[in-house]
């Protein structure tokens, strides 16, 4: 890892929790982007709209970034059956378990909740198992 | 109601551009984060330290206020004791975590770019988002909006 990388990723990662509080300044909610994709499933008690330019925002920025800084993606190396059974666990489990990464990881740890610590580190744990599984059973990485 | 909207959308633009800044449109970083045992890539680290830095300094100050700029109240979580629906929901969450390297921001950002894995990946988060509320409407519980980070 080069020096350049690790000050992306803090700049980036400093510029996802700002965009986080800009979401709790205006609109007064945490940014979960695993419980904001969820509501708009159902018809959450906080209003459907905001969800939905959200997620639309998520996706409308892909689309600015796939034009203008395209090397920033790559697509995952898991295959397409394994793909889809990963989407499921992700999705039931982030509902199951009240959060994501972004969630738990980022607006729980931030404000000191002990619900989204322990959270962060189960699916830290079980998701460093899953890789060092795969490595051993399926080669190197 | 139209502000509100506007400023969801701004921050999901800003959240995607941090996103693909810190390279987690990339699901092989994360992975290698994962790979505590092989060749690990610290990236993840970097990314959490960034977000969590920021948004604890920025969290702290606005919620000090009243009340948000364009909304009656903040929907903060109160809950505080952990059960097995958390522990079990989060070790679940791991193991696609760690099968896919993808979780529900990157992958969002990542369909305009990301091809045919995204898309395979989201269509089996949205099938496992509604599988849960199917069977939580009937357990006859009420289905609430998963509160972010609770």
């Amino acid at each position: 890892m080069s020096v350049s990388t690790a000050a992306l990723a803090l700049a980036g990662g400093a510029l996802m929790g700002v965009a986080a509080a800009l979401l709790l300044l205006f609109n007064g909610h945490l940014a979960g982007v695993g419980g904001i994709v969820a509501g708009l499933f159902q018809r959450p008690a906080g209003g459907w709209a905001w969800r939905a330019a959200f997620v639309s925002g998520l996706l409308a920025g892909g689309v600015l970034l796939a034009l203008l800084y395209p090397s920033a993606f790559a697509p995952s190396p898991a295959s397409g059956t394994l793909l889809v059974i990963a989407g499921v666990a992700v999705g039931f489990g982030a509902r199951l378990g009240g959060g994501c990464t972004s969630g738990h990881g980022i607006c729980g740890i931030s404000r000191l909740s002990r619900r989204a610590t322990a959270a962060t580190l189960t699916f830290m744990l079980t998701g460093a198992v899953v890789v060092t599984l795969v490595r051993l059973l399926g080669g190197s990485r | 109601m139209k502000r509100q909207v506007l400023a969801a959308l701004g921050c999901g633009l800003l959240f995607a551009v941090g996103l693909a800044l810190s390279g987690m449109t990339e699901p092989v970083k994360v992975l290698g984060f994962l790979n505590f045992f092989g060749r690990w890539d610290p990236t993840l680290a970097f990314v959490m330290m960034g977000a969590v830095g920021s948004h604890a300094i920025l969290f702290r100050v606005i919620i000090r206020r009243a009340k948000p700029v364009l909304a009656g109240e903040f929907a903060i979580p109160s809950k505080r004791d952990l059960d097995r629906a958390l522990i079990l929901g989060s070790a679940l969450f791991g193991v696609g975590w760690g099968l896919s390297g993808y979780c529900p921001g990157p992958v969002l950002t990542s369909l305009a770019a990301g091809g045919r894995p995204a898309l395979a990946f989201a269509a089996g988060m949205v099938g496992g988002m509604a599988a849960y509320g199917l069977l939580q409407r009937r357990r006859g519980g009420t289905v609430k909006a998963m509160g972010a980070g609770t």
